[in-house]
């Protein structure tokens, strides 16, 4: 099956492809880097699969093709277990956005590929995230400028597809890169965690998804009545993960929720400011 | 449930995209777009996704898209394998779904098979009648939305040319998913109803008569009005003195038609309106309407003038018919050489009814016209180009469910293709909005080699026939694709 493409209200297109959505904004050539995202993606699922046993090694060489590479380069910039698969959306949201560069001068551009977003940005062009709860709360905006190095952003948490080693409800972190982000955020949110907590139920990867990359690693099946103190246990636990990425400049900021209560790891901060 | 029946059915590998999922009973692939349930790839809510997104595209041999193989031709122990629920798979990064191989004469014969996504596509629409359905450009539209246009007018016809890129997705979304629907419709042979901008409202079925504003067409015209006098002089010169055939086109008046000049017939003196281009040959009599042969006209006599005094007499036996015979008058002049109706003479009468029975019965052809694009030439070849040159020499058979495809000359592969000689329900659609059809390619295993082809995909024809495959009969115009390819083949020297 080949890239199905839908046009979005507000000038935005819709690609998917297998597993892969992406919803794509430009402000300038649009009708060209609709054209060229489409034809990146179309070649992506295959290039990433030629190399798919590689990816799916925490410790492996380096792979060949250009998307596999972004990944394998986030992933290796962190410490313990962590597979370049953490970082594929991210990578694949920044090798479309540079076809979409590529293509034509953009103003503005962004590819959000499931919560993973590529950004570009020149002059004084702005971009407005809005960091939105499970049931749609908002919890709460940023504005990036290109003078900011920010050109990722990435979200991860239950609301996702991968599966998470811990319990936030969702992580969101702005990166210099979309796949530093993606890596990042999947592993802030595998930080959001209460080891050996009895409400807490964990399977292995592997008896729930077949072709997964966390083998028989415990992942988080469901989360019981956690007391408000547990909960602020857990987020201190991934803003301390957060944090330590931020002081090793792996990321710029964090924002970290959980059933009611968050942390904000902010821009050029290295303090954990508390919302509870 | 027995135990045998709970035995875990295995894993199924999904091929819908590259990520190729080996999904176990009861699980999902990577996408969370389609599952193993109880060993049958399934697809899950498809608007779950994104509501305005892009749908995903079901299988087509799944759910309510069963599509059993459709037109596997069968003539004697030979067989051929048509696109028909082939399926496709974008073949961008895979060979075609069906490589099928099979020995014919000592000739070992390759069969590409897919079904090809056309978003280059439309269709060509001929209906059979002198009516006037809309001015030529005229915009077609169904539900409102712009569909197509008027084209020419061809013999005793009107021609329609629907869909095309324009309206698939050069428009609205709204344009683009009726267009699409009208295109899918008219492929699978059903009735469509379009209006005709400042025109009819017609009903196009393929193979049936045009439906022109509630009145079924039944005949297509004997000739126009000037060919039905030189067909008919001499049947209607023992019996009356002047015929006139109405005609939108070209209206002929008998005596003074070469046709009654040549029988020796008295000029009647009767006289009609409309511009004259050579003698008994009348254009423009009326406005173009769906009366008498393609005119508005209801009533014959409003398009005449007073007879010539000088020439028409009294008692003169006048015969008016339109050009398909279904409409006729018959009058005899008064003493003020007024036309009055009168009592038809029975071998007049046969003559009329012998107009009509000369006719053929009017008809809707639909053509598919599409384009076979790189990726669907990348499923059979290696080296697209190839395809196209081999095409073009006449190496490789077209044919798209069986039927004879017309292949154009000039660049890419653009085919054009009879609905009617292709099986039943052989077109779907997907979301883009874009129709999906059967296309197969069939030539010489080694030529196949010669070109790049996907040869380590070659399966042996008996493989593909499960019996869940559905086989017709070739239809009588349905030429061999094995036969015509090696024809064309020897031709070549």
């Amino acid at each position: 099956m080949q890239v199905q493409r839908a046009f979005l209200c507000g000038n935005r297109l819709h690609l998917q492809h297998g597993p892969i959505d992406l919803i794509i904004g430009v402000d300038g050539a649009r009708a060209v880097a609709f054209e060229a995202a489409e034809q990146r993606l179309s070649s992506v699922l295959s290039e990433l699969m030629s190399e798919i046993a590689l990816l799916r090694q925490w410790d492996g060489p380096s792979p060949k093709g250009p998307i596999a590479r972004k990944m394998w380069t986030a992933a290796q910039a962190h410490e313990g277990f962590v597979t370049p698969m953490a970082g594929v959306a991210g990578a694949v949201a920044e090798t479309v956005l540079d076809a979409i560069c590529t293509a034509g001068d953009q103003r503005r551009a962004y590819v959000n590929n499931g919560g993973d977003i590529a950004l570009h940005l020149s002059g004084d062009a702005t971009f407005d995230i809005a960091m939105a709860g499970l049931g749609g709360a908002a919890l709460g905006k940023i504005t990036l400028s290109a003078k900011s190095n920010v050109r990722g952003i990435a979200t991860s948490g239950q609301a996702g597809r991968s599966l998470s080693f811990g319990i936030a409800q969702s992580v969101t972190v702005l990166a210099k890169t979309a796949s530093m982000a993606d890596v990042a955020a999947t592993l802030i949110a595998g930080a959001v965690d209460l080891p050996e907590h009895p409400l807490i139920h964990r399977a292995p990867a592997k008896d729930i998804r077949d072709d997964t990359d966390l083998g028989d690693q415990l992942v988080v099946r469901n989360v019981g009545a956690l007391t408000a103190t547990e909960v602020g246990l857990a987020l201190d636990a991934g803003a301390r993960r957060a944090v330590n990425m931020q002081n090793q400049r792996l990321i710029h900021a964090a924002s970290l929720h959980l059933r009611g209560q968050s942390r904000q790891i902010e821009l050029n901060k290295e303090k954990v400011l508390e919302h509870a | 449930m027995s135990d045998a029946a709970r035995v875990k059915p295995e894993k199924i590998r999904c091929d819908a995209c590259p990520v190729l999922c080996f999904i176990a009973e009861g699980k999902s692939g990577a996408c969370d777009r389609y599952a193993n349930h109880s060993g049958e790839l399934v697809r899950l809510d498809p608007l779950t996704v994104i509501e305005s997104g892009a749908p995903a595209v079901a299988f087509l041999d799944q759910g309510e898209n069963v599509q059993n193989w459709d037109g596997d031709i069968v003539q004697g122990k030979r067989t051929f394998v048509t696109a028909v629920g082939a399926g496709t798979t974008y073949p961008d990064y895979k060979p075609a779904p069906f490589i099928v191989s099979q020995e014919v004469d000592g000739a070992d014969m390759v069969t590409v098979v897919t079904e090809g996504i056309y978003s280059y596509c439309g269709v060509k629409v001929k209906i059979d009648t002198d009516r006037f359905i809309g001015l030529e450009c005229a915009v077609v539209r169904v539900k409102g939305e712009a569909i197509g246009h008027v084209m020419t007018s061809e013999y005793g016809s009107k021609m329609l040319s629907l869909g095309g890129v324009e309206h698939l997705t050069g428009g609205s979304k709204a344009e683009g998913r009726v267009t699409c629907d009208a295109l899918m419709n008219l492929c699978n042979r059903e009735a469509v109803t379009m209006q005709i901008d400042e025109g009819a409202e017609i009903v196009v079925q393929a193979g049936q008569a045009p439906i022109i504003n509630d009145v079924r067409e039944k005949l297509m015209r004997v000739g126009c009005g000037s060919a039905a006098i030189g067909m008919f002089a001499k049947q209607w010169e023992p019996h009356v003195d002047e015929v006139i055939v109405v005609d939108d086109h070209i209206t002929g008046v008998l005596t003074e038609h070469e046709a009654g000049k040549q029988l020796d017939m008295r000029p009647s003196g009767i006289k009609i309106q409309g511009r004259r281009s050579t003698p008994g040959r009348y254009f423009q009599v009326a406005e173009p309407g769906t009366g008498w042969g393609g005119t508005d006209v209801e009533d014959p006599l409003t398009i005449l003038k007073p007879a010539d005094a000088k020439k028409a007499w009294a008692g003169l036996r006048l015969l008016m018919v339109s050009t398909t015979g279904e409409q006729w008058a018959y009058y005899e002049l008064d003493e003020n050489l007024i036309p009055q109706p009168a009592e038809i003479s029975e071998e007049l009468r046969v003559s009329a009814d012998r107009i009509a029975e000369n006719c053929e019965p009017s008809l809707c052809t639909v053509l598919f016209m599409g384009g076979a694009g790189g990726s669907l030439r990348a499923g059979v070849t290696e080296n697209p180009v190839r395809l196209t040159r081999s095409v073009k020499d006449a190496l490789t058979y077209v044919s798209c469910g069986g039927a004879e495809a017309y292949v154009w000359p000039g660049g890419g592969i653009t085919v054009m293709v009879d609905v009617m000689e292709m099986p039943t329900n052989s077109f779907g659609y997907v979301p883009t909005p874009a129709l999906v059809a059967p296309i197969e390619f069939t030539l010489r295993r080694e030529d196949y080699a010669a070109l790049g082809g996907h040869i380590e995909h070659i399966q042996d024809v008996a493989s593909v026939l499960t019996p869940e495959v559905r086989k017709v009969s070739r239809l009588a115009t349905q030429p061999d694709p094995h036969k015509a390819q090696r024809r064309n083949r020897e031709g070549r020297g």
